[in-house]
């Protein structure tokens, strides 16, 4: 038998893709996002059972089963904490993490900042629309300060949130700012996460169409990054707290070695655990 | 002895008439206090052991203040040629250090008449909490005897004292101290001198606490066991097949994750140390559903954050263990000291309708094999299983014989590469149905707490809701448990039920009334949910009345029984809570009045 005569069958974008339908509304940043995933994962051509897609709650975290990939949909906040459980008691799948700035900043905030230092290898995807979309229009962590809205009529008054840096200053490893509306710009940097060991962050701005209409202008705003990306945290955490928010690109790429689980020497049988307690 | 749970304690506790062999003292119990630095724990410790070596069995409880170092704290032995489930009534000897902040344990180291109450004659009287029982005290000049002899501690006197005093052979005190010992030799020399000074002294005291001889003590520690219960849970549930754990620490659950972290690194497995409870319960949902068996251990502030993600795992069918090391709560409550006050929560703690397994160890041993049947059982069942221990089972450390493996280990019906027609939440006659492990081509699925179809699609639908609600439900109700789901011992037309580490005392109590001819059934529970009506029935089988026991202040047990149970006669409770432990006299008393109140008038009269 000769394996070359039949060379596999390369896998496309389409076969990472379910065939359960969206809920998503029409225009919704999210659809684009979903079709980068796919389109990164036939970049790297894994296996769709290979790979885990685990999420929280929102509009963006109903992902996992839009796939053709193991999923995971859990509860609201803790899809960094499932996906690193997951990654660690199984380091040979690939477990790509996916959520919105609701889930991933305020109620997971906590999640966000030790997923970045713990740097377990996986990617974290977030689809950034600055609003709680499936509750109907509150503001996010990233929501600015002035915007109206029923639950805060006026705006927050607070500031927002910048997860790039706080991802940096935590120790994230690889940190990338995409746009839904450049489908192969995203899925060229999602790859590029995927390869990347350690915990990589990926902050997608994705529109809003329903509740934040405005961010249908967003195209008009981004550009790509104008220098290459840094290995030098601080060269990195200047540029990003210094740019205007639509900066695209790979803007921090380090090499911290990724967290591993500790080691020790194997015994031969559970029961060599005793030992210890016996008289 | 109240009907009405929610009357208070009775005030005092009576004593009954001890059994003629109590007077030959077949166990000794033995407090050795004083302030931190003083090394009361270490000389407790090695006293444990030296019993041990000398074919004895026993329990030390810890005791101590809330100070995080340096605080007062206490060793509460007791040793006997039997095995020690419980502590006594009564301390025979308290050894104090020095008597800093030691009336605090007034409550906690009970004496009587004939205890003896050994001090050092340059630290003052012993407070009067500990003798106006009438205990002989002795002083004597523990530090002046330690600055004798050059590198000597205090804390060795007192192992030399408290072991000679309880009848311990010279040979296993120095054995145990030498064990123990990571000093140079110099210092080992000079503490071994200091051991046989002070055991020549407690000659002079008298023998009035001395345990009775037992039989040749040479070979009767082969196949024992020391142990604590946190220990012996983490043991169990690698025995079942545990292979991830997240770990938070709490008080008093932190020594069970503290032993699994290198365990669990010589078996192939892993521990991470998650940033917070919501953390580590989600960790080893999604581990699990990996296909590792996974656990974390908590106390209740901490098994209060992870009731969501419980109801995840429930929804998702994603096998859990969740050891609870419960603590005196609500709130921060009283994180150092026992109480059984999480029972009502874990039973019925989470939002929706959410069936899950709840088990409790019936002593320090049985945590191996309790911990290791709630592993089997969770990945058989595919649900979340907590274990509720408690602080006293814990951190105390037990001598006990071998625990068996159980035998039992994760066993999870999981799908073939390729099933045909594969849906993740059949609705199967069991109720369980096959999980597909992420890795396994052509059955891929989305574990979702959201309601969902059989197929794992998400749902809102009455039929489909109804129909994994069935199914969920259904696989708990249909296994079989076995006859491990409670133990039943005696046989009288009366009964006592009780869970977790309670249990010890109540043993105590219904032999000691055995003895008198009295006769009480007990039922131990060690699967608390499910309730199985069915095999209650079988176990009361001619019982009129039954007296529920256990430590908390709502008479959570009580109150869930007679919701799930049709028990026979006007059920009775006898709770407190902690965190005092449940005295095994305290507890024949209450089932002696309760057995009166139930006479008719006439006759009582």
């Amino acid at each position: 038998m000769n394996d070359l005569s039949s060379p596999p069958v390369a896998l496309t974008a389409a076969n990472y893709k379910s065939d359960y339908k969206p809920i998503w509304c029409p225009g919704c940043g999210d659809f684009t996002v979903l079709g980068a995933i796919t389109k990164a994962l036939a970049m790297l051509q894994l296996p769709p059972h290979e790979v885990a897609v685990v999420s929280g709650i929102g509009c963006s975290s109903r992902i996992p089963a839009y796939t053709t990939c193991y999923g995971f949909h859990g509860v609201h906040g803790r899809a960094l904490a499932a996906g690193t459980g997951l990654k660690v008691s199984r380091p040979d799948l690939t477990v790509l993490v996916t959520g919105g700035d609701g889930d991933g900043y305020s109620i997971g905030g906590n999640h966000f900042i030790h997923a970045c230092r713990r740097n377990v290898d996986l990617t974290y995807i977030v689809m950034d629309n600055h609003v709680y979309g499936m509750t109907k229009g509150q503001a996010s962590p990233t929501t600015e300060p002035d915007w109206d809205n029923k639950l805060s009529p006026g705006g927050t008054g607070v500031r927002s949130f910048h997860p790039l840096v706080i991802a940096l200053a935590a120790g994230a490893n690889f940190v990338a700012r995409a746009f839904s509306g450049d489908p192969n710009g995203t899925a060229e940097v999602i790859a590029q996460g995927m390869r990347h060991p350690g915990f990589s962050f990926i902050e997608i701005l994705s529109p809003c169409v329903t509740f934040r209409p405005e961010q249908r202008d967003w195209k008009q705003h981004v550009h790509p990054s104008p220098v290459a990306p840094t290995d030098d945290p601080a060269r990195a955490a200047r540029r990003i707290m210094t740019d205007d928010g639509f900066n695209l690109g790979v803007l921090y790429a380090g090499s911290r070695a990724p967290y591993a689980a500790k080691s020790a020497p194997a015994m031969r049988s559970v029961a060599d655990l005793e030992a210890e307690f016996a008289l | 002895m109240r009907a009405n749970p929610t009357a208070d304690p009775p005030a005092e506790v009576r004593s009954i008439p001890l059994p003629a062999e109590r007077r030959l003292r077949d166990s000794v119990s033995v407090a050795i206090a004083g302030s931190g630095g003083a090394g009361v724990m270490t000389a407790g410790t090695m006293l444990l052991d030296a019993a041990a070596r000398a074919g004895l069995y026993g329990l030390m409880v810890r005791t101590s203040g809330p100070q995080i170092r340096g605080g007062e704290a206490a060793a509460l032995l007791r040793l006997s040629h039997r095995p020690v489930q419980a502590l006594d009534d009564h301390f025979d000897l308290l050894l104090a250090m020095d008597w800093q902040n030691v009336h605090r344990f007034a409550d906690e180291i009970p004496l009587r008449a004939d205890s003896l109450v050994l001090g050092d004659s340059g630290e003052g009287d012993a407070p009067e909490a500990f003798t106006r029982g009438g205990a002989r005290q002795v002083a004597l000049p523990l530090k002046k005897m330690a600055k004798a002899i050059a590198g000597s501690w205090g804390n060795m006197l007192a192992l030399g004292l408290s072991g000679g005093l309880a009848g311990i052979p010279l040979a296993a005190l120095e054995d145990a101290l030498r064990a123990a010992w990571k000093r140079s030799a110099e210092s080992l020399a000079a503490n071994l001198q200091a051991l046989r000074k002070a055991y020549e002294e407690s000659a002079t005291l008298g023998d009035a606490i001395a345990l009775a001889p037992g039989p040749d003590s040479a070979t009767l520690a082969q196949g024992r066991w020391q142990i604590s219960g946190n220990e012996a849970a983490g043991l169990g549930a690698i025995r079942g097949g545990v292979r991830f754990v997240a770990a938070y620490p709490i008080t008093p659950a932190t020594e069970l994750l503290e032993w699994m972290a290198p365990a669990l690194a010589r078996v192939g497995g892993s521990l991470l140390q998650a940033e917070d409870e919501l953390a580590s319960v989600n960790m080893i949902i999604g581990a699990s559903y990996g296909g590792v068996p996974s656990l974390t251990a908590t106390s209740g502030p901490g098994l209060a954050l992870m009731t969501e993600a419980l109801g995840l795992a429930v929804t998702a069918e994603v096998p859990i263990v969740v050891v609870d090391v419960m603590r005196g709560g609500p709130s921060t409550g009283i994180p150092a000291k026992s109480e059984q006050s999480d029972l009502s929560f874990a039973v019925s703690g989470l939002h929706g309708d959410a069936p899950r397994l709840v088990l409790a160890p019936t002593s320090i041993a049985d945590c191996v094999a309790t911990t290791q049947w709630a592993v089997h059982l969770a990945e058989a069942l595919q649900t979340a299983a907590i274990v509720l221990s408690d602080q006293w089972m814990g951190q105390s450390r037990a001598i006990i014989d071998r625990p068996a493996d159980a035998g039992c280990v994760a066993a999870r019906l999981t799908a073939a590469a390729h099933s045909p027609d594969y849906k993740r939440y059949r609705d199967t006659a069991s109720g369980i149905s096959p999980m597909a492990i992420p890795g396994t081509p052509g059955i891929v699925y989305t574990a979702d707490g959201l309601e969902h179809t059989e197929a794992g699609i998400p749902s809102s639908q009455a039929r489909d809701h109804r129909l994994q609600l069935d199914k969920r439900e259904r696989k708990l109700l249909q296994y079989d448990y076995g006859a491990a789901w409670a133990d039943v011992e005696g046989d009288g037309d009366v009964a006592v039920i009780t869970f977790g580490s309670v249990s010890g005392s109540v043993r105590e109590a219904l032999a000691r009334l055995a003895s008198q001819g009295v006769a009480v059934r007990l039922v131990v529970l060690r699967l608390l949910a499910p309730a199985l009506p069915a095999r209650m029935d079988q176990a009361l089988a001619g019982v009129r009345r039954v007296l529920v026991i256990e430590q908390n202040h709502g008479a959570q047990l009580y109150r869930y029984l007679r919701s799930m149970y049709d028990l026979p006669g006007r059920p009775a409770s006898f709770h407190r809570p902690g965190p005092l432990p449940l005295r095994p006299a305290e507890l024949a008393t209450a089932i002696i009045d309760w057995q009166r109140a139930e006479q008719p008038v006439a006759e009582a009269a």
